[in-house]
């Protein structure tokens, strides 16, 4: 992309009408000491699982459970969540990164509209943090020791980070001793951070 | 504040949408003006029954403007009753929000995807 190409959907970042007048009401708001914005976060935060549609954990256990629907999925991930028809806006530019056991898939991005909250909730309020950003991509691998995940020194690590209009969401490892789940008992296995890479889905049998 | 002020907002505000355990949100701005009302009520600025009032006019006022009343505009609703109190209370005036609300814009519009948006003192022209 070059300085000239003014395609406005792509070169910069957008916001919608409701989310202007938003953050135009946040930062008055903030200017005039009426509210702080870590406790807005902190009020925020306490609903994170609670808005939008949160499909991401439905798309992965399809995938772990329908092996014709995961190639879709890593073919076109837009497309393939598309199909699912409970999706709503979600999927635009879309793809969909597997984690195996040679590869651990991480995603960053400072907050813009290429998070995928549609399918995974709200972000957290690390992955806004610009240390998490900068740290991801020189070490991946201390930043997950932060979050307790330790990979095996042979797994390679990949940091995607998005990048004008792509998403994405991480496909990560089906975990042992879920065989004959159904989709909706895997579903519950599959956390925000796991759909990021900065966590694994949950053990089965682990108290959750 | 905590998840009392949130419970205790849900029930003086009944028509919040809600799921067994507390308010849902269909996008994240919803929840940041969810968060703001709840803010400006500790602070004093309203109380509860006030809310409802403005908010109930306000949604009267949608619908007689042909809103279909399916839920999904709610939050609209609330945003502008947000602002409208705002306003009527004297915190702030509606022509500062809006120069405000067109700052951002600017800020968006030259800011390259994927960095932070950061309101700068040249946005407001």
């Amino acid at each position: 992309m070059t300085d000239h190409d003014h395609d406005h959907h792509h070169d910069h970042s957008e916001l919608s009408e409701l989310e202007l007048r938003v953050r135009a009401l946040e930062t008055v708001l903030t200017e005039k000491g009426y509210v702080e914005p870590a406790a807005l976060d902190a009020i925020i935060q306490a609903y994170e699982t609670k808005i939008g549609p949160h499909n991401g954990a439905q798309v992965v256990a399809k995938a772990w459970t329908d092996p014709a629907f995961k190639k879709a999925l890593l073919d076109d991930a837009s497309k393939a969540v598309g199909t699912l028809g409970h999706v709503g806006r979600t999927g635009d530019h879309l793809v969909a990164v597997e984690n195996t056991p040679q590869r651990h898939n991480m995603v960053v991005c400072t907050l813009c509209s290429c998070y995928p909250w549609e399918m995974l909730g709200l972000p957290p309020v690390w992955y806004k943090a610009a240390p998490y950003r900068t740290r991801a991509v020189k070490d991946p691998r201390g930043v997950l020791a932060d979050f307790g995940i330790s990979l095996p020194k042979e797994t390679e690590i990949r940091v995607w980070d998005s990048t004008a209009e792509t998403r994405f969401l991480v496909l990560p490892m089906r975990p042992a001793g879920t065989e004959g789940w159904s989709e909706q008992q895997l579903a519950d296995l599959v956390t925000r951070d796991s759909m990021i890479g900065t966590g694994f889905p949950k053990t089965p049998g682990a108290p959750s | 504040m905590d998840q009392t002020a949130a419970r205790k907002a849900t029930t003086e505000v009944p028509s919040i949408p809600c799921d067994a355990e507390g308010p849902v949100f269909r996008e994240p701005w919803e929840a940041q003006a969810f968060a703001m009302a709840l803010t400006l009520h500790d602070r004093g600025v309203f109380t509860w029954p006030e809310w409802a009032a403005a908010l109930a006019a306000e949604i009267k006022r949608a619908q007689a403007a042909g809103d279909p009343d399916t839920g999904e505009t709610y939050y609209r609703h609330w945003l502008n009753t947000l602002e409208g109190l705002v306003a009527a209370k004297g915190v702030s005036t509606r022509e500062t929000l809006l120069r405000y609300r067109d700052a951002w814009d600017h800020a968006a519009d030259r800011t390259p995807h994927g960095q932070p948006i950061v309101l700068r003192p040249d946005d407001f022209r």
